[in-house]
């Protein structure tokens, strides 16, 4: 997914075609079906969805946390840096996991380990990759926490998480995925617990890191404002599945998949009082029973029989821009 | 009550928490000051929204307002009565009027009832509003008001969805046909698409029995999509309020000014034309708050006088002549208009 006409540099991270599950008591829940997307260095790719669409379980994927079982990758690959990381053995893929790709959870007080202090926790990542010293770890977690812009790094680095506020915890996650200057950053709703003021500062930073250290984002969010704020492409996932990928601007203007456009006209605006909002009927399917065909097309005022039926392949629909919908050309042209 | 006064009238609201150190001997050592000092006004029929970030007090607001608090100093007048002293039976009367939604579905419902148990609870604490005979039929009513299936009244909580279930826990709110309904953070848990069904549900139930809202969120796009007048708190006080209009395009106070410009939009292009406000550090402890106005410690404008002197909440000095919107009140001594939401 290359930004409007920019040249084609080979992705930081490609996910072809993944595909996981859940194999639990009451039968098998398809949580990601098919997904794919890519990530270039030093860009930043959102991943927006509702609750149970699959976006944090691809990540997990990725990451290779996974909770096995009852989950397991069943098909597709996942390309980082060139190499197919499924393929890879335990040892070979912790090796690369935080140091070359770490992640942000959203609730950093049950990320971080209470009974050791965040000194402790950030300079484990450098005794244990690097083999610093001691006293070496401990300089080294007092720098990150400087960067990171937390007061008085040098006097709280021996303080545990709970004397933290949300925002200052959320820092010290950062800036220990940060520890290793991996390649990669995947952040899980990052900013979902924290008020708005806080938000805008740990988003502002995450963008800034991201630029000095060159680093790949991927943004796991449902937030359709912190998507346009920070983003350069997108994709939508519905289902286990990205049913639009679209750089943001684009996205944001004219939608080419019904679900993102009824995304787009369900969210109040802050700029003017509105009169009714255009909710999606209906909800989301359960996992155990996605509806055959598209799997959207309980929910979609643009459904045919045909939507019934064939599930709809990701269409190039522009330079750049993909959409699952067998209407895509008319839902562009509506929008437009 | 006289036509045009208000159904709910709130003044110099007061909850502090002690603070207590101690086992067996408890001596209090401080207090947490929660709510300290908030007045306003509901009108029949409007909606008041409150916003502000988690620990401002709007929560516990809500909980004074329909009694699940008792507040420490302050009145609650609902038709011209103050209902913070009142106890027994007079209390129940008002109680009946004055309902609440919660914002989270899958704690504020009891896995083990069923759905028309927990609708029709309310009815035997007030077996007068609806005769036994006729509960049964009551709870479909409401469960078909609310957009369920009047046929699911024997399912438990856990068969439904989470948009679902704040439909059940609106309906229970409907049960006994308040006036005014006390909504904390209902649509806060939900999914986007899912929000904006209960948002225009909130919308529809208001204009059909003419409910008044208070409404409580801390999501600003959502709270001018349903209110009639906003009130903006910081630290257990209100610091400015107004009209939608008045808050949000043309606020005053410093830190509406900053959590309105914080606001993520959904617009790539506002991304670059935007003027962010970005506020350092973090809320101080409502058990230790400033002297002074409590945020001249985050505020760039904050000078030697802010720290002495409480600015009060009132039309600003500076907009006494001025017939415009910006003339609402406002709690800054240095109260100044600036645009920070772009308009569309």
């Amino acid at each position: 997914m290359t930004n409007g006409g920019a040249p084609a540099t080979e992705p930081l991270l490609d996910v072809q075609d993944l595909q996981v599950e859940f194999r639990t008591r009451d039968g098998v829940a398809k949580a990601v079906n098919g997904v794919s997307y890519t990530v270039a260095a030093g860009r930043t790719l959102a991943v927006l969805g509702e609750s149970g669409s699959g976006k944090s379980v691809t990540a997990q994927a990725v990451m290779g946390i996974l909770d096995s079982p009852p989950g397991f990758v069943t098909g597709g690959r996942i390309l980082f840096q060139g190499r197919d990381l499924l393929t890879l053995g335990k040892e070979e893929r912790r090796r690369v996991r935080g140091a070359k790709m770490a992640m942000i959870f959203q609730d950093a007080l049950s990320a971080l380990n209470p009974v050791l202090s965040v000194g402790a926790q950030l300079g484990e990542m450098f005794r244990v990759h690097t083999g610093a010293s001691r006293k070496d770890a401990r300089d080294k977690a007092v720098a990150l926490m400087e960067r990171v812009g937390i007061p008085a790094a040098r006097a709280r680095v021996g303080d545990y998480p709970h004397q933290f506020s949300g925002g200052m915890r959320q820092r010290i996650m950062i800036a220990m995925a940060l520890a290793l200057e991996p390649d990669l950053i995947i952040a899980d709703e990052p900013t979902t617990a924290l008020d708005v003021t806080v938000q805008a500062q740990v988003m502002d930073l995450l963008a800034e890191l991201r630029r000095e250290y060159r680093m790949g984002l991927i943004l796991i969010t449902h937030d359709l404002g912190v998507v346009a704020d920070v983003a350069d492409t997108i994709a939508v996932m519905y289902a286990g599945r990205v049913v639009e990928t679209a750089p943001v601007d684009q996205l944001y203007k004219a939608p080419a998949h019904p679900y993102t456009r009824g995304l787009l006209e369900s969210v109040p605006r802050l700029g003017h009082k509105g009169q009714q909002l255009h909710a999606i009927k209906g909800l989301p399917p359960s996992l155990t029973a996605i509806p055959p065909g598209c799997a959207f097309h309980p929910r979609c005022p643009l459904a045919r029989d045909v939507c019934r039926t064939d599930r709809p392949p990701l269409n190039d629909v522009g330079p750049g821009r993909a959409s699952a919908c067998h209407f895509w050309k008319e839902t562009l042209d509506g929008a437009r | 009550m006289a036509p045009g006064e208000p159904l709910l009238e709130v003044r110099d609201l007061v909850k502090h928490f002690p603070l207590t150190r101690g086992v067996l001997i408890k001596k209090q050592v401080g207090a947490v000051k929660a709510v300290d000092g908030v007045s306003f006004a509901l009108r029949q029929g409007e909606t008041l929204g409150i916003v502000g970030e988690s620990g401002c007090g709007k929560s516990t607001v809500a909980r004074m307002l329909v009694g699940l608090e008792r507040p420490t100093a302050g009145h609650i007048r609902y038709r011209g009565e103050d209902i913070t002293r009142l106890s027994g039976r007079a209390m129940k009367a008002v109680r009946r009027n004055i309902q609440m939604v919660f914002q989270d579905p899958y704690t504020s419902l009891n896995p083990r009832m069923t759905v028309g148990d927990i609708i029709g609870e309310p009815y035997e604490i007030h077996p007068e509003v609806a005769p036994k005979g006729d509960r049964r039929r009551r709870v479909q009513e409401l469960l078909d008001v609310v957009g369920l299936n009047p046929e699911f009244v024997n399912r438990y909580p856990h068969q439904f969805s989470g948009g679902q279930r704040q439909r059940i826990g609106i309906a229970r709110g409907l049960a006994l046909r308040p006036e005014i309904i006390v909504a904390d953070e209902p649509v806060s848990a939900l999914d986007v698409s899912v929000q904006a069904q209960v948002v225009n549900l909130l919308a529809r139930l208001q204009d059909d029995f003419g409910l008044s809202y208070v409404f409580i969120a801390h999501d600003l796009s959502v709270v001018r999509h349903l209110s009639d007048r906003v009130a903006v708190m910081y630290l257990g006080k209100i610091v400015e309020t107004g009209t939608d209009e008045q808050i949000y395009d043309h606020p005053t106070h410093p830190y509406t000014q900053a959590l309105l410009s914080a606001v993520p939009v959904p617009d790539p292009d506002a991304r670059a034309h935007r003027e962010r406000i970005l506020l350092s550090g973090d809320v101080p402890s409502p058990a230790d708050p400033p002297s002074g106005c409590r945020f001249r410690t985050r505020c760039w404008k904050a000078q030697e006088l802010c720290a002495r002197v409480e600015p009060p909440l009132a039309v600003p000095a500076a907009f006494h002549d001025d017939a415009g919107p910006a003339r609402h009140a406002s709690a800054c001594h240095f109260a100044e208009e600036r645009h920070v939401v772009p308009s569309e």
